[in-house]
């Protein structure tokens, strides 16, 4: 992964309209308590070394899910061209998680952005083979122009924010 | 005009005046998105080649990917069941919601589950079913039926949905901003979702490898349905397995560029159900989700309902490789019109629909709305599997002309030059035999002019015929393209190259002049002239589903030009579409190599000058200007050939200043704006090039068109005289 696709994958969130910051792991609680409001659920990231800090909840109800203002997880890979993250659907509930707030928080390790839509199949491809077996490519939020005119949050997030973590 | 051509001229009317206006809006922008979306990709012929090549294969291996797509879903936990037809799909689907108890399912678009009308089913078994994509529930509430494929409510403004709302919910406060609507919409249908039993879902690919699914979405209501409640049931055609996960990646770049003419949709769902995310039993709102029952259901039901007999029907099989992105409807001009409720049939609407429907229904459901595909040919090249989605059309028609059985049979059979059985209308034969009228109508003339402008002759027309009486009819000139070539001396000394001018029907009858131009021209630029006596190319009876002639004429005509290709001559063609026949239709009919020998040899006129002055020619021979100012319109067939720059660089390098319209189509395409069904829609449909020849910048422009059938419809829609490019640019002698 070069600083180009980096680049490019910024150019892309701009263009949606899809917020994002560079942190650092030791950092990464004080970014989130910049970028979200409470109440905030969340799955556990899987990197090491990597928490969420201790006021997102990490293990909701169903009713925990209607009331969040926030959803955090982490995502398996972003695609620079399409300002894509991919979202995997885990038993932890990285997907309902992602899908109930109005914002949802992607969390991501520069290293797993890839450039374009054949890496990115390259890599689920292999990823369903052995065993992961769904992933959302979520592109900005939920859209309808359903109604006369674009609506962000028709039934998913509103907002998305991408946390590239750099390590 | 007859009772059947007045109901339908009065329906369209009335859809023109109540849904076209938010119709046409919603597909032109999604039109308008997908020309500039696929720019951002940077080989999109070779993507649109991909996915092509990866439908036909999945086709060809269909019966062997569906086995293997069994036992992977049987390995993964989960069932597939394939259904003969709609009664069958239904009982299963309705069985495993009564197997479930349930009370409410939850859906997500689909057009497969419209073909079934599985609603009907479920409501009859007390099974409460709605809608969640907001399109589609504004039709639930409504109940009317989809106008387009991806977008099923764009018939409706924000305005009447507002109506729709306040009148059947009474929100304390009136819902006015699509804001208001959407989040209206959000709050009951995410309550619904909630307490929902059983999730449905349609899909848009499924992978054999894997037997993951591919959800193409925006609002997020999919992902909802597939994941809160424990059942999940997806309804599909069989023809939407595709062999590998891998074979994905140009569907997901093209669909969204394609339909709406966004770069992707918000959220590609990949789902290998069942799935691992655990439920959200809101019925249970404080047990953590993680704590919930993950055993989940999954049911995928195949739909074949004619689908394996169209995989083994070489003509309809084409259709199979559609993946609904809905670019076909997007960019044809009458369906921006129209839309889907003129233009569709039990389900599907729009291009592909006729092939659906013929395929799904059957031909009577297809035959309601085929004659509103033109022939344009604009939707071959927004298909982002290169479907030649006119041909279907053509084949259709066909066959319903072959079905249709007419009462004056044995008047007409044998006394028309045609090679058609009986059942075709008259109307369809007078058009398809123009041929033959314009011969009789340049003997006559001017007396068969006079003739036929009289109220009487108009009348008849009109009541035999379905000629439109407002429609102005060509004037055959006496002296053909062709005689007038045969009475001068067109001998050029050195000729640089030498070439036979295409004589077609209108150039030869009716728009002689141009023809005339198109020789100066030639010669003065140095090449050796000759105007053969040659039939017709086939259009026009190919335009009325009448293929064994046009076949016919596709073998007369290659007969006689084969000796001049041998002869080294290129091949010019003024008329466009006639040029569309020998570089795409001619394929159907002639052997692979005399195809490729007339098509490699012929050139539309002036892509043949451009060449000329590439290679040398003296611009100065040519009539060249200032600045004078150029409104052009090129011809849709044309456009879709990739050869509407040509006439531009020309007329640049004359002097001209040249504004190009952009619209599709003019919306005469041949014989449509003639016929009284559809000759108020012709006009409206002609109303936006209308308008852009009509403003500040253009309205003094001199006027030139490129096809035979747009210089009419431009002749009625202006009051300035419009004239073939070439007329402008031939020097004057």
């Amino acid at each position: 992964m070069s600083t180009g696709t980096v680049a490019t994958f910024e150019d892309s969130l701009e263009r949606l309209e899809v917020g994002w910051t560079h942190t650092s792991s030791g950092e990464l609680s004080t970014v989130l308590r910049e970028v979200c409001d409470d109440p905030a659920v969340g799955v556990e990231l899987p990197y090491d070394g990597v928490e969420l800090p201790p006021w997102v909840n990490t293990d909701p109800t169903p009713a925990d899910l209607r009331a969040a203002n926030v959803g955090i997880t982490a995502a398996g890979i972003a695609i620079a061209d399409y300002g894509s993250v991919v979202v995997q659907g885990t038993p932890d509930g990285v997907e309902p998680v992602s899908l109930f707030g109005d914002l949802h928080v992607a969390v991501l390790r520069k290293s797993d952005i890839v450039s374009g839509m054949p890496e990115a199949f390259e890599w689920l491809g292999e990823e369903f083979r052995t065993g992961h077996d769904s992933a959302i490519i979520a592109t900005g939020p939920s859209a309808t122009a359903d109604m006369g005119a674009l609506v962000k949050g028709a039934h998913g997030p509103k907002d998305v924010h991408v946390v590239i973590l750099d390590e | 005009m007859s009772k059947a051509r007045e109901a339908k001229a009065a329906k369209i009317r009335q859809l023109m005046e109540t849904e076209g206006d938010a119709v046409n809006t919603s597909t032109s922008g999604f039109n308008e998105g997908r020309y500039q979306a696929v720019q951002t990709l940077d080989d999109y012929e070779g993507l649109k080649a991909e996915a092509r090549a990866i439908k036909e294969d999945a086709i060809e291996r269909l019966p062997d990917l569906l086995d293997q797509l069994r036992e992977t879903i049987e390995e993964n936990g989960g069932t597939m069941y394939i259904a003969d037809d709609a009664a069958d799909a239904n009982r299963y689907i309705r069985e495993v919601c009564e197997d479930k108890d349930a009370e409410r399912v939850v859906k997500s678009k689909s057009m497969t589950s419209e073909e079934i009308e599985v609603n009907d089913e479920l409501e009859a078994a007390d099974v409460d079913v709605v809608e969640t994509d907001l399109g589609e529930w504004v039709l639930q509430v409504a109940d009317e039926a989809p106008s387009h494929i991806v977008a099923p409510a764009i018939h409706k403004s924000r305005e009447a949905i507002a109506d729709l709302f306040n009148e059947t919910f009474e929100p304390d406060e009136p819902l006015q901003t699509a804001e208001e609507l959407t989040m209206f919409a959000r709050q009951q249908l995410g309550e619904l979702i909630e307490g929902a039993d059983v999730g449905m879902t349609g899909a848009n690919f499924i992978t054999a490898d894997t037997g993951t699914m591919a959800l193409v979405t925006s609002e997020g209501n999919a992902r909802k349905t597939a994941v809160v409640p424990d059942t999940h049931v997806a309804v599909a055609g069989v023809e939407k397995v595709v062999p590998a996960v891998e074979d994905l990646q140009p569907f997901i770049e093209l669909i969204g560029k394609s339909g709406t003419g966004q770069n992707i949709t918000s959220y590609i769902s990949l789902l290998t159900p069942p799935v691992e995310s655990p439920t959200v039993d809101f019925d249970d709102p404080d047990t953590p989700i993680t704590e919930n029952e993950t055993d989940r259901d999954f049911h995928l039901v195949l739909i074949d309902n004619g689908r394996l007999d169209m995989r083994d029907d070489e003509q309809l099989r084409e259709t199979l490789y559609c993946i609904r992105c809905s670019a076909c409807s997007n960019v044809c001009a009458n369906f921006q019109h129209v839309g889907g409720h003129a233009f569709g049939g039990e389900t599907y609407s729009g291009g592909i629909g006729t092939g659906w429907e013929a395929g799904v229904e059957g031909l009577d459901s297809a035959a309601e709305f085929n004659d509103l595909c033109t022939g344009c040919s604009r939707c071959t090249t927004a298909c982002p599997v290169n479907i030649d989605i006119p041909w279907i059309n053509t084949v259709v028609r066909d066959r319903v002309n072959r079905g249709e059985v007419s009462e004056v049979d044995w008047l007409v059979d044998g006394l028309t030059p045609d090679e058609e059985p009986g059942g075709v209308s008259l109307q369809k034969r007078f058009f398809g035999n123009f041929e033959t009228a314009a011969k009789v109508g340049s003997t006559f003339a001017p007396v068969s002019n006079w003739v036929t402008q009289t109220s009487v002759s108009r009348n008849l027309m009109e009541r035999f015929l379905g000629i439109d009486a407002r429609r102005e009819l060509p004037s055959f000139q006496r002296e053909t393209l062709k005689d007038w070539f045969d009475a001068r001396d067109s001998h050029v000394q050195n000729p640089t190259r030498t070439a036979v001018l295409y004589p077609d029907v209108y150039t030869n009858h009716v728009q002689v002049e141009r023809g005339k131009a198109a020789v100066r021209t030639l010669e003065a630029l140095g090449v050796d002239v000759v105007v053969p006596d040659v039939r017709s190319s086939g259009r026009a009876p190919l335009s009325q589903g009448m293929i064994a002639t046009a076949e016919d004429h596709a073998h007369d005509v290659y007969a006689g030009l084969a000796e001049y290709i041998d002869e080294g001559r290129d091949i010019v063609v003024i008329e466009p579409s006639d040029l569309a026949m020998f570089d795409n239709e001619y394929e159907k009919f002639l052997s692979e190599k005399s195809f490729q020998r007339l098509s490699d040899s012929s050139f539309e006129v002036m892509e043949y000058v451009f060449g000329l002055l590439e290679n040398g020619a003296p611009t100065d021979a040519l009539e060249s200007t200032d600045s004078e100012e150029v409104a052009y319109h090129s011809h849709c067939q044309q456009r879709t050939l990739g050869l509407e720059g040509y006439t531009e660089a020309v007329l640049a390098d004359l002097g001209y200043d040249v504004a190009t319209s952009d619209v599709e189509c003019c919306g005469m395409a041949g014989s449509f704006g003639y016929k009284s069904e559809y000759y108020e829609l012709s006009m409206d449909v002609g109303s936006e090039l209308q308008g852009q020849f009509q403003t500040d910048e253009t309205r003094n422009r001199t006027v030139v068109a490129s096809g035979t059938s747009c210089l009419e419809q431009l002749d009625s829609l202006l009051r300035r005289p419009s004239r073939h490019p070439v007329e402008l640019i031939a020097p004057r002698r």
